[in-house]
């Protein structure tokens, strides 16, 4: 019994992550038709960068450095965006080829300045008691971060649905020459949107820190979950992304720990046949 | 990448010229659609864009609005260089579209596709504000919260009217709005354009309908394969029915 209720609250805080990690993938490609494949890269580099101001500056709390390395992974994401991705942007494979390149010399990057051993980010000192859960005890953090992903999730979702900006990056999706069209300036948006996606990536990277930590493959290690939360939940779709990270959350940690040899079978089975049977996912829209 | 504007205003031919084409070729891939086009339209008239089906119309406005750039010619709106700029661009210099097949947003509501086309105001006494469009078009109002795809066919073609209005476009170009609607739907969207002209607008009419489009035109062009083969004034071809009979065929203009 303990055994389900901890694997199944594990499930919901890795879920938590994923989401993080996925709606800015999501939401990228969504607008631009970006597979953004650097996109675990800017989630390691993160956790790289909170990890490192935690360790240097005593001032510096989590969220603060959750903050920080989210606003610098936008800035670098934006500048990427600008110098190299905007000129791809006809041509998809290029940029499945230069976001993977780029992914690889982020990583190369990250192991050269900060080496190889894995860096751990401490969890904030009033976090660190177990919170019990029905008798059972439970890393409070792992909480914190499910409330975290879902206060983003709401926070995406009014930015989407609530504001005229919001509508206007929806209209892009819709139809993107008739958005230009009308006025909408679509080329700051593909950079607004890119450096919003980068920066949540950034934060979540130092916010899943107290349980990954920081250490090289971290990119290797969450970009294919992210790229199956949204096929999953369909691209695009910020419900999709909800509800297929939570769903990816639950069969990763369960999958690990009844048949760890098989973990990566249960995972990418079904996605093939997501992908060849239903490619729309759970909630996308197809393409027209 | 903005071409200067110093001298712009010299290139004017007229003071009051609106839209001016001059020799513009655009292609589609390999297909050489434009061949050469060139027309002008004065401030606050309405121009008869006609031809046959293929012959270019959609080809001609999707170069005006630069989402087929041309390759060659240039295109000046009150004397403006705008052809090679962004889309986005070209509409924020005060080109408005109306698109064929209406293309509104379909997972906005209606307020909200007419919101998103919301623009600076121009130096234009009256801007258009989501009011002044609900004040055109009551129905709209009534389902301002609806999403645009649910909506009539009729529906949406004043959606994507009042999308187009709401950038307080100096120049309007109008993709065969009467296109699929019922004829009493066409009626109406006949009478919107109508007023539209009498209250200033600059507009370019895109038309299979060429009775609709010349009843309410000042000035007509017919394209055919890609060249204009008629400029001048509508009265012309209302008087002299050969030349619509020889460009565009003996079944166009009673339907």
């Amino acid at each position: 019994m303990q055994f389900w209720i901890i694997q199944s609250l594990n499930s919901l805080a890795l879920g938590g992550v994923l989401f993080l990690l996925a709606s800015g993938f999501s939401l990228i490609f969504g607008l631009m038709r970006l597979a953004n494949l650097a996109h675990g890269a800017l989630f390691m580099v993160g956790a790289y960068i909170g990890a490192n101001l935690l360790r240097k500056y005593a001032f510096i709390d989590l969220w603060m450095a959750a903050l920080l390395s989210g606003l610098m992974v936008a800035a670098a994401g934006g500048l990427l965006e600008r110098l190299v991705l905007r000129r791809l942007a006809t041509n998809p494979l290029g940029q499945v080829l230069v976001t993977l390149g780029v992914s690889f010399i982020i990583a190369d990057a990250c192991l050269m300045v900060w080496g190889g051993d894995p860096i751990p980010v401490p969890t904030p000192s009033y976090l660190r008691r177990p919170l019990f859960v029905v008798g059972f005890a439970f890393p409070a953090y792992r909480v914190v971060v499910v409330g975290i992903a879902i206060a983003t999730a709401i926070g995406l979702y009014l930015l989407l649905e609530r504001t005229r900006l919001g509508a206007m990056i929806r209209a892009g999706v819709d139809d993107m020459d008739m958005a230009r069209a009308v006025g909408i300036p679509v080329s700051k948006l593909f950079t607004a949107v890119f450096c919003l996606g980068a920066g949540i990536a950034g934060a979540a990277g130092v916010l899943a820190g107290p349980i990954l930590s920081a250490y090289p493959g971290l990119d290797a290690d969450m970009l294919p979950l992210a790229l199956i939360v949204v096929i999953l939940g369909g691209i695009g779709s910020l419900v999709g992304a909800f509800v297929g990270s939570f769903i990816i959350g639950f069969i990763y940690t369960f999958g690990t720990a009844l048949v760890p040899d098989l973990a990566y079978v249960i995972l990418f089975l079904p996605m093939i046949f997501i992908i060849a049977y239903s490619p729309q996912g759970l909630f996308g829209r197809m393409a027209t | 990448m903005r071409s200067s504007g110093i001298n712009a205003r010299a290139w004017c031919t007229l003071a009051n010229e609106a839209l001016r084409l001059d020799g513009v070729h655009s292609y589609y891939g390999d297909s050489h659609v434009l061949q050469g086009v060139s027309f002008a339209l004065e401030a606050g008239k309405l121009l008869a864009l006609l031809g046959r089906n293929g012959a270019g119309k959609t080809t001609c406005i999707s170069s005006i609005v630069g989402l087929v750039p041309p390759r060659e010619g240039t295109i000046r709106l009150f004397g403006q260089r705008i052809s090679g700029l962004q889309p986005e661009n070209i509409s924020r210099m005060g080109i408005g579209l109306v698109p064929q097949g209406r293309r509104i947003f379909q997972s906005l509501n209606v307020r909200e596709n007419l919101l998103v086309a919301r623009q600076r105001e121009r130096t234009r006494p009256d801007p258009w504000t989501i009011e002044r469009v609900y004040d055109m078009f009551p129905r709209l109002q009534e389902r301002h919260h609806q999403m645009a795809g649910s909506l009539s066919g009729g529906e949406q073609q004043m959606l994507a009217i009042g999308r187009a209005l709401m950038g307080n476009p100096s120049v309007l170009l109008m993709d065969e709005p009467s296109e699929g609607l019922a004829p009493l739907i066409v009626a109406e969207v006949g009478r919107t354009i109508s007023r539209l002209r009498d209250e200033g607008q600059t507009i370019v009419l895109v038309e299979q309908n060429s009775k609709l489009a010349l009843d309410l035109a000042d000035s007509a062009v017919i394209l055919t394969t890609g060249r204009c083969v008629f400029h001048g004034a509508a009265s012309q071809l209302r008087a002299d029915e050969s030349i619509i009979a020889q460009n565009l065929g003996v079944f166009q203009g009673h339907s």
